[in-house]
């Protein structure tokens, strides 16, 4: 069966050991995790847990029907056939030798991205989008050499309704 | 009022209606022992905390309550592992309590100190560190409410040493909800309707029930069903009991060493009502295959095992017990004799394989087939013995030739197959229900993890029987070595044994051994007679093999028969 990315998102107590238990879920179930992201909401005592995962769907439904089990899980959806908005932050460190610094600026104003640090030899540049920008955007700068990333994961909300 | 935290922990024990507890003391639980024995709630002292574990456990499944036992920190709460995963695989209700090490030494490496929570995490419905004395009692009626409620389990919580010492106010009773959990009872009625126009249109039904049923109390209800319907029944290993063994609809047990007529009956069913189960690999078999001329209908109160691993025509998620009276209600009188001539042909077909291959082994006069001495306790107990089992081969055969009418009689580690469960679950059963004969079928391997029990029994005034099928043999391993390893018999053989008659003396308890036919029956009169705990040593065939067997993988109608 075909195997479908799903971005997984969830309210959680917010307590010592709940985001364990999510982990430890699919590992011990040999669940897939492709990022996660993990923050606390307005609500006291309540986190946001997003959890993007591949998986083909009766895994899929097993992976939203385990999480619900999981007495701390107060909330579960899977946005990926919602309307909904999903992005992810990255700062990339590229190198920025003098023959590449304009071509660089030129790629971070296409993409509105934002350059966060300067140095003689690199850049540090801001991005936010969703995967296919970010992906765009590191095969641009991948012949530069870029010297470290970091990168949040996806987070993503439900949109209201308008 | 104020109070200390063991005087708290007390008061919700009493709270929750708990009369007994399994444990073992030390330095993190002082305070709280130091508590219990001025309560009127029995402490069973026990020999290893595994045995708490497995003893609270078979208590639990002797009485239906949640079992309750109380360990040290360290290597008093690892020793609980093995129970608690136990009682996780089967479902069982039960609370765990572990001390820990003082609350500002966590985390240190202090002396005994282990984090639990974080080690059972994967093996409990739900665990808890309480931090704060104004936390204890409301988590520990969290704790008992969740073991109890929607699909049991276990639940441990840990309780660090200056958190019983500590005094906090106590406000006696508070409802407990707890807004992240809310299983569905109720199931859906339209389902069920459904469910119903499926059994109205079947002619070759079958009724397949699981411990679920059990611990829903739904085995009457379950039984009611299968009359009315004029359905034939087969059960997993636990859900034996939860249909009368002497009823004519029934099949046996189902799954790799099911009976010849509830395996080919499930792979010929044209309907298959599934309740209270969750389709094992030890009882699909081959999963692309099972039941493959059926529609699936499968009722149970844990969504994540509806289409877990069989798809399914109608699922239900709900109570066994209300959704067993639903259905009840629903099939009206005249609907019933109909059921009879539509299953006409079916029940014959099922007739005919009973005859094909029925359970049967030969006795002869030299040696002691296992099989004969557990169809003698059946018939000296009158079937009215709670057995509880170990794990191999003597399980197998204490299932298949024991037959059980009653819920909650047979006792067997299912989902994990603990050896070393047996004994303790005794003492845990016996102590729930000491009016009833608790007899541990037990293999000579499996009975010396937890042998140390004996000790707990005779301290305890519980005059458990245990029944050793000896074999010399991890007997199950190696009959997996015989059929698919050629006979290469590594490491399954037990070349020294303790002499089990005196061991049981050496416990102070009653030790008594048989060797050939004939001294089978006074053997289980004299031992079954004894008002102390009691060993009795049988000396089986040594390479006897439990069957029919389903090959692992294999399609459940491909049995090995004898
Ligand atoms: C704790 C544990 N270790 C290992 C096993 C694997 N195992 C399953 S059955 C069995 C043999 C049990 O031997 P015995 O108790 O003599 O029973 P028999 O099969 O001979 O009746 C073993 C080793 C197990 N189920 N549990
Ligand atoms: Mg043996």
């Amino acid at each position: 069966m075909k195997e479908d990315k799903h971005v997984i998102t969830m309210l959680v107590d917010n307590e010592p050991g709940v985001l364990s238990r999510v982990v430890g879920l699919f590992s011990g179930r040999g669940f897939n995790i492709e990022s996660l992201c993990v923050a606390e909401t307005v609500t006291p005592g309540l986190s946001r847990i997003t959890i993007v995962t591949k998986a083909n769907p009766p895994v899929v439904e097993q992976i939203e029907k385990q999480l619900n089990k999981l007495i701390n899980v107060v909330k579960v959806r899977d946005l990926t056939h919602q309307d909904s908005v999903m992005r992810e932050m990255a700062l990339i460190c590229v190198k920025a030798s003098p023959e590449h610094r304009a071509e660089i600026l030129r790629i971070v104003d296409i993409f509105r991205c934002k350059v966060i640090d300067v140095g003689l030899e690199h850049y540090i540049i801001e991005v936010t989008g969703d995967e296919g920008k970010l992906t765009a955007l590191l095969n641009l700068l991948r012949p530069m050499g870029i010297k470290k990333i970091a990168r949040t994961g996806t987070i993503a909300l439900i949109r209201e309704p308008k | 009022m104020e109070m200390t935290g063991a005087q708290i922990l007390m008061a919700v024990l009493k709270e929750e209606e708990v009369d007994t507890v399994f444990g073992f003391p030390g330095g993190a639980v002082i305070d709280i022992y130091d508590e219990l024995v001025r309560t009127d709630i029995r402490h069973i002292l026990v020999r290893h905390e595994q045995g708490a574990v497995h003893a609270a456990d078979g208590y639990a499944r002797a009485s239906g309550k949640a079992g309750v036992c109380l360990v040290t920190s360290g290597p008093g709460a690892t020793n609980t592992v093995t129970g608690i995963a136990t009682a996780y695989m089967d479902s069982i209700p039960m609370v765990v309590i572990t001390g820990q090490v003082p609350t500002h030494l966590i985390g240190n490496d202090a002396f005994q100190e282990v984090d639990i929570v974080g080690i059972t995490r994967p093996c409990t419905k739900h665990n808890y560190l309480v931090k704060s004395v104004d936390d204890l009692a409301r988590t520990m009626r969290e704790a008992f409410y969740l073991a109890r409620s929607g699909r049991p389990g276990p639940v441990l919580v840990d309780i660090p040493k200056d958190v019983a010492n500590q005094s906090a106010k106590f406000k006696p009773q508070e409802d407990i909800k707890i807004k992240s959990y809310q299983p569905t009872y109720r199931p859906n009625m339209k389902q069920l309707k459904k469910i119903v126009g499926l059994v109205k249109k079947a002619r070759r039904p079958l009724l397949f029930g699981g411990g679920g049923v059990i611990l829903s109390g739904a085995a009457e209800a379950f039984t009611a069903f299968a009359r009315k319907t004029h359905m034939p029944v087969t059960t997993t290993l636990m859900g034996l009991g939860a249909f009368p063994g002497s009823d004519p609809l029934w099949l046996g047990m189902i799954g790799m060493h099911g009976t010849y007529r509830a395996n080919m009956s499930t792979g010929n069913c044209d309907l298959l009502i599934a309740i209270g189960v969750r389709f094992d690999d030890r009882v699909t078999g081959k999963i692309e295959t099972f039941a493959g001329n059926a529609q699936i209908v499968h009722i149970d109160i844990d969504p994540t095992s509806i289409r877990k691993n069989v798809g399914v025509a109608i699922p239900v998620v709900g109570d066994c017990l209300q959704s067993l009276n639903e259905l009840n209600r629903m099939i009206t009188e005249d609907n019933q004799n109909a059921f009879e001539e539509d299953h006409r042909e079916w029940l014959a077909q099922i007739e005919e394989w009973k005859k094909q291959h029925r359970m049967a082994y030969d006795q002869g006069t030299e040696t002691i087939k296992p099989q004969f001495v557990i169809d003698k306790l059946f018939e000296i107990t009158e079937g009215r013995a709670i057995i509880t089992t170990e794990v191999g081969q003597n399980q197998m055969w204490a299932a298949q030739y024991y037959h059980f009418d009653g819920p909650r009689q047979f006792i067997t580690s299912g989902g994990l197959g603990t050896m070393g469960f047996g004994l303790p679950a005794a003492i845990g059963a016996k102590a729930a229900q000491p009016d009833r004969i608790v007899v541990d079928v037990a293999g000579d391997g499996s009975i010396q993890m937890n042998i140390q029990e004996m000790a707990t029994a005779m301290q305890s005034c519980l005059p458990v029987k245990v029944l050793i099928l000896n074999n010399g043999y991890l007997g199950m391993v190696r009959q997996w070595q015989e059929l698919f390893y050629e006979k290469r018999y590594a490491c399954t053989t037990m070349d020294h044994q303790p002499d089990f008659v005196k061991l049981a003396e050496a416990f102070g308890a009653v030790g008594l051994r048989a060797t050939r036919p004939e001294e089978v029956i006074p053997v289980l009169k004299e031992g079954l007679a004894c008002e102390v705990p009691v060993i009795m040593d049988f000396v089986v065939e040594k390479e006897e093999s439990v069957y029919p067997m389903v090959p692992a993988g294999a399609n459940i109608t491909e049995m090995l028969l004898v």
